[in-house]
């Protein structure tokens, strides 16, 4: 648990980021709260010769919430728990934060690290997935956009450039009911199985519906079939059923310490039916 | 003339002696981060090693090639079994009395041995240098099974002849490494065949680790100068280590000096010798500098000693009443790749003859068969006096299958099979004979407590309702009473390496009545410098916040065997008393003299001596102290002082009745401990407040235990649970409130009647949450599933009872 040695920086602003990327290319990383890196690191399982802290760059920091929606990447989990305005108008980033590992780990945890490192145990990316975020990357050439149901190839994966750094998530304030369900073996642990849910009523009949699914494949998972399954339906136990073995289709969980596969489908399972119903509660 | 002074009781609360809920005195300087562990020890010139491990479980070295390290700058020496070969150094002896590899000798045997040890200026040298190490790996196959280990052809130790008998006789296969047998076979298969009900069953306690929150290490420091090797480390035995370094490195005894700083957690993980502390004693005496060795978690959790991993096919049988006649186990026990479990030299399968628990059990008979495996070595770790926390595990679960076969409720089972308290002392069929107990008032108590009639009947009507559709949820409601053997131990037959299994104090009153008392055990966080100075206080009658406890540096402290197996109050707190004692009996002859009358007309009374029928006549113990010093006292030498060396006269068997009262999710296989009852029988009680500490972390520890944690093994030999990401140690979020209680039943043979705690909620909380998951199923026809009970385990339970639709 000790890391090889390197070359530590903390620039002040996202160009001197950028020219460091730009300068030692695969040699160097980011580091936001570093609860991915720092233990990869350290297990010498990650070579970073560079390591880029990114805690003095104060415009990634921050919140701007109204109907539209912007979350600059450095803004810890515990912020987002903080954040009044962001419980009102977005609920499920804090359901879905407060989920998140220990109150010790939200002080140091950013959006931007969870979304970023293609980590198919972290809850974020499942979550933007669910909420149909953009992600803000700036490079050499400025900004470009990437949706969040796109970012993601493979675990650590991403469609993000070497010289690419995450600057903030946006997304439309979700309309409706939301739920973030969430299975784990204990505090700080990833997800057995989670899900993800935001449904808008019209009379008693769906109007919108989103799922996506968190460390049940390399990948968070959007489930398209799943979500539109339940559009016009009035969300009875039949409507969720298919919902949820629309779901089933599109994962692809692996055998782990949390479980065989078997179990894993059945507490994705679990999981959704109580996300779907929670949802439908509060929309 | 003397002043008038405080009444009675006023002085006895003063003292905060026996009974008192004192503040732990230790938790100032932990609370305030001033504690001293071995890693907060910076010597001058101090150097760091670290470890070469091997990524295999079994495999055949061909090569080590260390150039490249040795050329890193800061590298000053690469250890292998070659070095060590000319010393004798590259095999050590275990406490079990097998032997082990220091550093890989032409060999491994399980994943994360040590392989080749880096010394460095510092420790991320040494961590690049052990990166630089090449070694060149022949894979062989592996055994992680300990039942085809005993059928298959693989030789796992080709050190050993596979003729010769092992440390414990005859070795029936090349990896097996002992039988050993307790009781009659042949009457116990006679009672099982011609009983109205037997119930057979197969309970595998699974291996895993206590996980102390400060891993294993050491400083050695050799002076060359004077030729004293001083050896600093998280040792729970620091004495007995001070032995094994002499025996083993040929220095002579009075030129070592271990010493024991604050240690943060053992559970039995600190008793044996590591690989760390030879390479680090010899790097220390090869470069004349000081040598550190500090593990990581996945060091600890993957290579030091493990707990459990015993495999018990067991059968009970019983009158169709429910009297119990017979009870019959053979265990299959998984040691790993080298024999080291801590047990007493003539114990290799340690106290697991405890295995018929709180019953009244006529005929018993007990075989365990040591096996090898290409897994750490270790074995007897994790707050279970050798093996008890199996024992008590395999007795509390074919309890509750005979009452499954008997059609019985469980708690009456229990209650008609109790040892009765007019049976004590009693001789069990397994050969042990425990001092005092009073089962069946705390069995009821509990019962009582938990409202356990009421719980029944919810418990039938959730499964009415389950069966309905009206609930998901079912509700568990696990019971244990356990018996515990402790306070090892009696010298004629406990003693390790030939030590023998006594235990010490040295008292020194000081001319102004205060005093330092040092002990031949050693404080890991369970409140020796608090509990231990209690014992003094109400001995001596001079105030415990007077009273300095010592532990832990060798060149100061008497002779002892440490602690661990709930020993220390057993052994060294009866010393304590006794060398107590000694003082007080020359403080009488001091206090007549002063007094001017007879010894025998003076009495003690709480902190003082007075003449018989004449209280207003005293002398405190103060003033006596003084006297001591200040003054020629005819016949009697000058100075107050005493030393006791106490060998137990038998070990001491603390009981508890613990329920634990559980709902499980069929569907997701999480549970919630909506209730947690525990009440310990621990003999007298000298620190309350102490007592529920250590209750409340045994429990816990328990709660981890039964419901997640393991070390668990790929068929690769693997270990898939060496980080605390997937290796289960709970936090405040996991674990439940509990509610403590406790009778008394003091040890008759105790000097202050008490028998020990630090064990009792790890060995009697298992079997309670255990048995909770247990009978939440047992509607619908569960009889036993495996631990851990974590959230696929009881998931897949529920499916194949057909739960899941």
């Amino acid at each position: 648990m000790i890391p090889a040695a390197f070359d530590y920086h903390r620039p002040n602003d996202l160009n001197g980021v950028i020219s460091l990327l730009q300068e030692h290319g695969d040699d160097a990383r980011v580091i936001a709260g570093g609860h991915s890196l720092i233990p990869l690191m350290k297990l010498r399982m990650a070579e970073v010769p560079h390591l880029i802290d990114l805690q003095s760059i104060s415009e990634l920091t921050g919140i701007d919430s109204g109907s539209t929606i912007r979350i600059g990447a450095m803004t810890t989990q515990a912020d987002i728990i903080d954040n009044a305005s962001l419980a009102s108008s977005a609920p499920i980033l804090k359901e879905a934060s407060l989920q998140i590992a220990d109150p010790q780990v939200r002080y140091m945890g950013t959006v931007g690290g969870n979304v970023a490192n293609g980590d198919p145990g972290n809850d974020m990316p499942g979550l933007m997935q669910c909420l149909d975020a953009t992600f803000i990357l700036r490079g050499p050439n400025g900004e470009r956009e990437v949706k969040a149901r796109d970012f993601y190839h493979a675990a650590y994966m991403t469609e993000r450039e070497d010289d690419e750094v995450m600057v903030a998530v946006t997304f439309d304030a979700p309309k409706g009911g939301y739920a973030y369900e969430k299975q784990k073996r204990k505090i700080g642990d990833y997800a057995t199985a989670a899900a993800a849910v935001i449904i808008s009523k019209d009379g008693s009949t769906c109007k919108e519906a989103s799922i996506a699914m968190t460390n049940l494949s390399d990948t968070p998972v959007f489930c398209a079939a799943a979500s539109d399954s339940l559009i016009g339906t009035s969300v009875s136990a039949e409507d969720i059923k298919n919902a949820v073995n629309s779901m089933i289709d599109a994962i692809d969980p692996a055998e782990d310490n949390r479980g065989p596969v078997e179990f894993k489908k059945h507490a994705a399972a679990v999981v959704l039916s109580r996300a779907i119903e929670r949802a439908w509660q509060r929309a | 003339m003397n002043d008038m002074t405080p009444d009675r009781n006023e002085r006895q609360a003063n003292l905060k002696g026996l009974g008192s809920s004192r503040k732990r005195v230790e938790d100032l300087r932990f609370t305030q981060g001033k504690g001293n562990y071995v890693d907060d020890i910076k010597l001058e010139g101090m150097l760091h090693g670290d470890f070469v491990r091997s990524p295999y479980a079994h495999a055949r070295i061909k090569s080590i090639n260390t150039d490249a390290a040795m050329a890193l700058d800061g590298v000053l020496a690469v250890l292998t079994a070659k070095d060590l070969e000319p010393l004798g150094l590259h095999w050590m002896p275990t406490l079990a009395g097998d032997k082990q590899m220091v550093l890989a000798d032409g060999k491994v045997l399980f994943q994360g041995q040590e392989v080749a040890y880096v010394v460095a200026k510092d420790r991320y040298i040494a961590a690049d240098g052990a990166e630089l190490v090449e070694v060149e790996y022949e894979e062989l196959p592996v055994l992680v099974d300990p039942f085809e280990a005993l059928k298959s052809d693989v030789v796992l130790r080709e050190d050993l002849d596979p003729k010769a008998d092992g440390a414990h006789g005859p070795r029936k296969h090349h990896n097996h490494i002992f039988t050993w047998e307790v009781g009659e076979k042949e009457a116990t298969e006679q009672v099982l065949d011609s009983s109205d009900v037997v119930a057979e069953e197969m309970v595998y306690y699974h291996r895993t680790h206590p996980c102390p929150l400060e891993t294993c290490g050491c400083v050695a420091s050799m002076d060359k100068v004077n030729g004293k090797l001083t050896l600093y480390g998280t040792f729970q035995a620091p004495h007995a280590i001070r032995t094994v370094v002499s025996l083993i490195s040929g220095l002579e005894e009075h030129n070592i000096r271990v010493i024991s700083p604050d240690i943060g957690g053992g559970f039995g993980n600190k008793v044996g010798a590591y690989p760390g502390y030879v390479c680090s004693v010899v790097a220390s005496i090869v470069t004349g500098l000081p040598v550190k060795w500090v593990e990581d978690r996945m060091e600890n959790l993957m290579t030091t000693a493990f707990a459990r991993d015993y495999w018990m096919k067991g059968k009970i049988s019983a009158t169709k009443e429910g009297k119990i006649t017979g009870l019959w186990c053979h265990t299959t026990a998984d040691h790993g790749g080298f024999d080291a479990c801590a047990d007493p030299t003539k114990f290799p399968a340690g106290f697991m003859n405890i295995c018929t628990g709180s019953y009244d059990i006529p005929t018993a008979y007990l075989a365990v068969d040591g096996v090898y495996t290409n897994k750490a070595p270790g074995g007897v770790a994790y707050r279970c006096s050798f093996r008890v926390t199996e024992a008590a595990y395999f007795i509390e679960r074919m309890i509750e299958v005979l009452a499954i076969e008997l059609n019985m409720d469980a708690a009456e089972l229990r209650r008609i099979n109790f040892i009765k308290q007019d049976q004590f002392p009693y001789t069990s069929a397994l050969g042990w004979e425990y001092d005092s107990g009073d089962y069946h008032t705390a069995w009821d108590k509990a019962l009582v407590a938990v409202g356990y009639d009421d719980l029944r009947k919810e418990q039938a009507q959730r499964v009415e309702d389950f069966k309905a559709g009206k609930t998901r949820k079912l509700l568990g409601i696990g019971l244990t009473h356990f018996t515990e053997i402790v306070g090892a131990g009696p010298v004629k037959n406990c003693d390790i390496l030939g030590l023998g299994m006594f235990d010490s104090c040295e008292i020194r009153i000081h001319p102004t009545g205060s005093a330092i008392a040092r002990l031949g055990t050693i404080s890991q966080g369970q409140g020796h410098a608090t509990t231990f100075a209690q014992i003094l206080a109400s001995e001596i009658g001079l105030p415990a916040d007077s009273i300095t406890i010592e532990e832990g540096d060798t060149d100061t402290a008497p002779y002892g065997l440490g602690t661990y197996g709930s020993r220390s109050t057993p052994v060294a707190g009866a010393a304590t008393a006794m060398a107590g004692r000694k003082i007080r009996a020359k403080a009488q002859m001091i206090a007549a003299y002063m007094l001017e009358v007879h010894d025998d007309d003076v009495e003690f009374d709480v902190d003082r001596f007075v003449v018989k029928g004449a209280p207003e006549r005293f002398k405190t113990m103060k003033e006596i102290a003084f006297a001591a010093y200040n003054q020629a006292i005819p016949g009697i030498e000058p100075g107050l002082e005493a030393v006791s060396y106490y060998d137990p006269p038998n070990m001491t068997y603390p009981f508890g009745a613990y329920i634990c009262v559980m709902e499980i999710d069929v569907d997701t296989g999480e549970h919630e401990i909506r209730q947690f009852y525990a009440l310990d029988d621990c003999g007298t009680r000298i620190n309350p407040m102490i007592i529920e500490g250590q209750v409340h972390g045994g429990l816990t520890e328990a709660l981890a235990i039964a419901m997640g944690q393991e070390i668990a093994y790929d068929n690769m030999g693997n270990v898939k649970t060496g980080t605390l990401m997937d290796f289960f140690l709970p936090t405040a979020w996991e674990t439940p409130n509990y509610t403590t209680d406790h009778t008394t039943t003091p040890s008759p043979h105790h000097p202050i009647g008490a028998k020990g705690v630090g064990e009792s909620p790890n060995v009697g909380g298992v079997p309670a949450f255990s048995n909770a998951v247990h009978d939440a199923f047992r509607a619908f026809g569960l009889r036993q599933v495996h631990m851990p009970h974590d959230h696929w385990r009881i998931w897949k339970t529920a499916n194949d009872l057909g739960l899941h639709g």
